[in-house]
């Protein structure tokens, strides 16, 4: 077993796929405690389904690097339903449903009706479930990655009081004069560029658990923001690296054994969780 | 010299005005009770004291040295912090958050304040306790020490004893009377116009009849008599 990990190692794209594995799972469990507390977690789900649109549009047309038509389109679907999470005529649960599905069927649409590929079921299931991308990432697309994960991990340590604040209480942040609004867009900013990296990982449909089982997991077993914001970075860190090395070996699926990594983490930090709080009662 | 001054001031949402043409003061060391049925817009001028709601009309003024962001405010209850994993001390530290600005990081001397407002309101003992175990009352006490994180002057409440039990909401408005004395000035939502009429120096009255002036005042006008007397109907009522 050892020496087939050792033999994979020695490609350089395997090495790429672990780095910016790891990076992608370390980023995108920073944000998840957040986004479950502030109640967003579907929109990491909405937002990969834009970004699945986008990504059909970007192939459609013939673009090189997808990352500059996906990445903006993200972006500004975040801010949007942001902002109408709040107080419009469409409520932030349905203004996210409605673009999700929106876009997935503006997106299947394009790719069908315009699409110059042979492998067209492929072509879709491998951007919805992830499988192979990880590992046919370019070097400049793996520097993008790397460049964009460190600056997400960057600004969360920088910002990481203020993020605390706006998500324990908005309305008193804003009282002593946190500019939350301003916070809130920060958040919707990262949380595109966090899904517009998952994809590549994990494709566009498991993206959500990414973002949300480490998240989850920690806080069954914590009860302050700094412990359950770094042993989910950790549990995000350890379950894709074992989900990347058990999918090299057994030859399944990256995207989905990394989530199902994920899951039985979730479900051990679940009774680990009540074995504590039952010795702590 | 008044610390806050409210001069004919309209409040509402979204240019719809609840209350209209409303003149208040607050003066340094007061202890404002702001009581009214639901909906006459209570919380509505609290939030906007606080700058979360824009003004309509009118105009507030804040005396020299007072900004806006200087008022420490003790927000009802959201759901979401409800099981929100944060241990006493974060919460209180982030009671600071006004004084940072940009900088990411707390610094030694906010840190020594959130155990300073810990110590005054007895909570040091519970300071790594999870938030979200805590009862009722502790929570409060949590709060209200995040809440003098940010102010030196003054503290709006908004219903401070909602859901508390008896005991407790009597704890709560010692504590609150204790830092009146103290010099700070308070501003309270309430529904419990009995405890209003006993600590406070001044009601503000909400509604369709609105009244503002001294404690005693209150007690003689037609506002007063007729809520007080309402109150304690009710009160028979349900106790009947």
């Amino acid at each position: 077993m050892l020496e087939k990990i050792i033999m994979y190692m020695q490609y350089p794209f395997v090495r790429y796929a672990i780095i910016v594995g790891v990076l992608i799972a370390l980023c995108s469990s920073l944000l998840g405690v957040t986004l479950v507390l502030k109640r967003f977690s579907f929109i990491g789900d909405g937002l990969s389904h834009v970004a699945f649109g986008a990504m059909a549009i970007a192939t459609v047309i013939n673009m090189t690097d997808k990352m500059f038509i996906i990445l903006p389109v993200t972006i500004l679907c975040a801010v949007l339903l942001l902002k109408t999470g709040k107080n419009t005529n469409i409520k932030g649960d349905a203004a996210i449903a409605m673009i999700s599905v929106g876009a997935l069927a503006f997106g299947y649409l394009l790719m069908n009706v315009f699409s110059t590929s042979s492998n067209l079921t492929g072509d879709v299931c491998s951007t919805l479930f992830g499988s192979t991308s990880i590992l046919t990432l370019t070097k400049e697309e793996v520097l993008i990655c790397a460049i964009l994960s460190v600056s997400v991990v960057l600004i969360f340590i920088l910002f990481y009081n203020k993020i605390f604040a706006v998500t324990f209480d908005e309305d008193f942040a804003k009282a002593v004069g946190t500019k939350a609004d301003t916070y809130n867009l920060l958040i919707a900013v990262v949380i595109a560029v966090i899904i517009v990296l998952a994809m590549n990982l994990v494709g566009s449909l498991l993206i959500s658990a990414l973002v949300i089982f480490p998240a989850l997991s920690a806080m069954r077993l914590f009860n302050n923001f700094k412990m359950v914001t770094m042993f989910s970075a950790i549990i995000s860190v350890v379950c894709a690296f074992f989900g990347m090395m058990i999918s090299i070996l057994a030859g399944t699926p990256v995207g989905s054994t990394i989530v199902a990594v994920d899951v039985v983490a979730f479900v051990i930090c679940y009774f680990s969780g009540m074995l504590i709080g039952g010795a702590r009662a | 010299m008044a610390l806050i001054t409210a001069a004919n001031i309209s409040l509402g949402y979204d240019k719809h005005s609840i209350v209209k043409e409303l003149n208040f003061t607050v003066n340094s060391g007061d202890y404002l009770s702001i009581v009214g049925d639901n909906g006459s817009g209570k919380s509505t001028l609290m939030k906007t004291l606080l700058g979360l709601v824009p003004l309509i009309s009118g105009q507030i003024q804040f005396a020299d040295g007072l900004k806006a962001n200087e008022i420490g405010y003790l927000p009802q209850q959201t759901v979401i912090q409800k099981d929100f994993p944060a241990a006493v001390r974060e919460i209180v530290l982030s009671g600071c958050q006004g004084r940072c600005g940009l900088r990411p990081f707390y610094n030694r001397e906010e840190k020594k304040l959130a155990m300073q407002n810990m110590e005054r309101m007895g909570i040091t003992d519970i300071k790594d306790r999870p938030y979200r175990n805590l009862s009722g009352g502790q929570q409060q006490r949590v709060l209200l020490a995040r809440a003098l994180c940010a102010t030196q002057k003054v503290l709006l409440l908004d219903e401070p004893v909602a859901g508390l039990d008896p005991n407790v909401t009597s704890e709560m408005y010692t504590l609150v009377e204790k830092l009146n004395n103290e010099g700070i000035t308070i501003i309270m939502v309430s529904h419990d116009i009995t405890a209003a009429v006993q600590y406070s120096s001044h009601i503000l009255h909400m509604g369709e009849t609105v009244f503002f002036g001294s404690k005693e005042e209150y007690l003689k006008s037609s506002a007063g008599k007729k809520f007080l007397f309402d109150f304690e109907h009710v009160e028979e009522k349900n106790y009947a």
